[in-house]
């Protein structure tokens, strides 16, 4: 109802300038807090002293460069089932934010590894397959990039985002399958949270804010998509115009 | 039913075994990608015969990744693609036999040729035969996950590259088992069978998914 609502992007875009100031200032009062909970709240660690701080950007960027799959895994169906026609515009924009948030996920992990383990890169499972979503995401990337019609494109990438979406629980169980130097899963488990509320919650609230950064830069991105093809399409619309004019005399 | 598809399975196979097919320059990469290997880690006996059935695996991949392209291109490029695109049979089915034609013309040699080149790299019988079977099961996965990359790439110039890109990572999981499975051939505590049958599993499971997003993205790239 809501969902097709939004199908026209000119409701999108006003919906989208309406909410967007909200997301910003929530994503901006939430990263107030966390990060101070992060650097005043949290006690170091007894072993890993203040590099355990490294765990606040780390883990909720891990999160959000699954969900970001997730979210364009949702958009693909949206693009091949309903033919939702602002279903591409999302998987699109999902996913360079996605990357990015991979990215973050490897280079604070490696940064946080070098002092822990002694060292940057480990080919554990879990960072394994975190590196391959990252390749996947450029994959993506690049099939968008290679590919000149956007419809087509979107089709294409919707069908290889959906056989990725196979990876996702790959990943997610792949610490239980190869069991390796990396710590098992212990914030998301049947049985409840193993670690201490004082880590938790400063955790909790910077995955808050880090979601509602993705929200915040997922909308502005989709709002730059849809000016993006309008403009594409202007511009096709004015050479087609002008062959127009210049044709008949041709043809006469 | 059946009489449709042992036609379009002679033909694929006929198309990429004769004159301009180039199936067997896929076995002759294979051998190329083996030489080169001592080359670049030395020619310790004994280190090849460790990592022996991963270069094998790795070079089996390489070359699998190369032959992809022209799963579909020629069909594309002489319009016999929308023939069958047209011709009214289910597309899944119609790309599976592809596949299992493509296999047979470039997977198989590999397969085969495995066992001989295992020998520059001072395999034991054991591990031969291990890595022979594990390819066996595993190369067909390789092939039929490649398929969703090659159709997907079907319209572009040159997509070569941008294929090898899109199918490596789903290639991983077949490697990861078919690696672990022909090690644990040889070293005796770990099980052969666990990591033989997940990587059945796979070739499984790629025979539906294969096919499927396969069809579905020719579908879409010919309109």
């Amino acid at each position: 109802m809501a969902i097709l609502d939004l199908a026209n992007p000119t409701r999108f875009l006003a919906l989208s300038a309406r909410l967007l100031p909200w997301l910003a200032a929530a994503c901006v009062i939430a990263f107030a807090v966390g990060l101070y909970m992060t650097f005043f709240v949290a006690p170091d660690d007894y072993q890993q002293g203040a590099t355990v701080k490294i765990m606040y950007l780390h883990v909720p960027a891990a999160w959000l460069a699954m969900m970001c799959y997730s979210v364009m895994a949702i958009s693909s169906l949206g693009t091949l089932i309903w033919k939702h026609p602002l279903a591409d515009v999302s998987a699109k924009a999902a996913a360079p934010i996605g990357a990015a948030f991979t990215l973050i996920s490897l280079i604070t992990g490696s940064l946080w590894g070098k002092p822990m383990w002694g060292t940057y890169w480990v080919w554990d499972a879990r960072l394994t397959s975190v590196l391959v979503l990252f390749i996947m995401y450029l994959g993506l990337i690049a099939l968008w990039r290679t590919i000149e019609d956007p419809i087509r494109a979107g089709k294409a990438a919707a069908v290889l985002t959906l056989v990725g979406a196979i990876n996702l629980p790959i990943i997610k169980f792949s610490v239980d399958w190869w069991n390796t130097l990396h710590q098992p899963a212990s914030v998301i488990r049947m049985d409840g949270p193993t670690i201490h509320p004082t880590i938790l919650w400063p955790l909790l609230v910077m995955a808050l804010a880090f979601t509602l950064l993705f929200f915040v830069m997922h909308l502005m991105a989709m709002r730059n998509e849809i000016l993006r093809r309008r403009l594409r399409t202007m511009q096709l619309q004015a050479a087609s115009a002008r062959v127009g004019v210049a044709t008949p005399q041709a043809a006469e | 039913m059946s009489g449709w598809m042992g036609a379009l399975f002679l033909r694929e196979l006929r198309l990429s075994l004769r004159v301009g097919g180039g199936a067997l320059i896929g076995v002759l990469f294979f051998l190329a990608v083996i030489t080169v290997i001592p080359f670049g880690v030395g020619p310790d006996l004994n280190l090849l015969a460790l990592i022996g059935p991963a270069v094998l695996w790795i070079g089996a991949l390489l070359a699998t990744l190369l032959g992809l392209d022209r799963l579909f291109q020629a069909d594309r490029d002489d319009g016999s693609l929308d023939l069958m695109l047209m011709a009214g049979r289910p597309l899944e089915v119609l790309v599976l036999v592809k596949c299992l034609a493509h296999w047979v013309g470039t997977g198989l040699p590999l397969v085969l040729s495995a066992p001989v080149l295992s020998i520059f790299l001072n395999l034991e019988p054991l591990a031969i035969g291990a890595v022979a079977l594990t390819l066996l099961v595993g190369t067909p996965a390789l092939t039929l996950i490649g398929a969703i990359g090659a159709a997907l790439t079907v319209s572009l110039r040159r997509g070569g590259l941008l294929l090898a890109v899109l199918v490596v990572p789903f290639s991983i999981p077949v490697l990861i088992f078919g690696v672990s499975a022909s090690g644990a051939a040889v070293t005796e505590p770990t099980p052969f069978l666990t990591p033989f049958l997940l990587l059945a599993a796979l070739t499984l499971i790629s025979a539906v998914v294969g096919p499927v997003a396969a069809a579905m993205a020719l579908r879409f790239s010919s309109d």
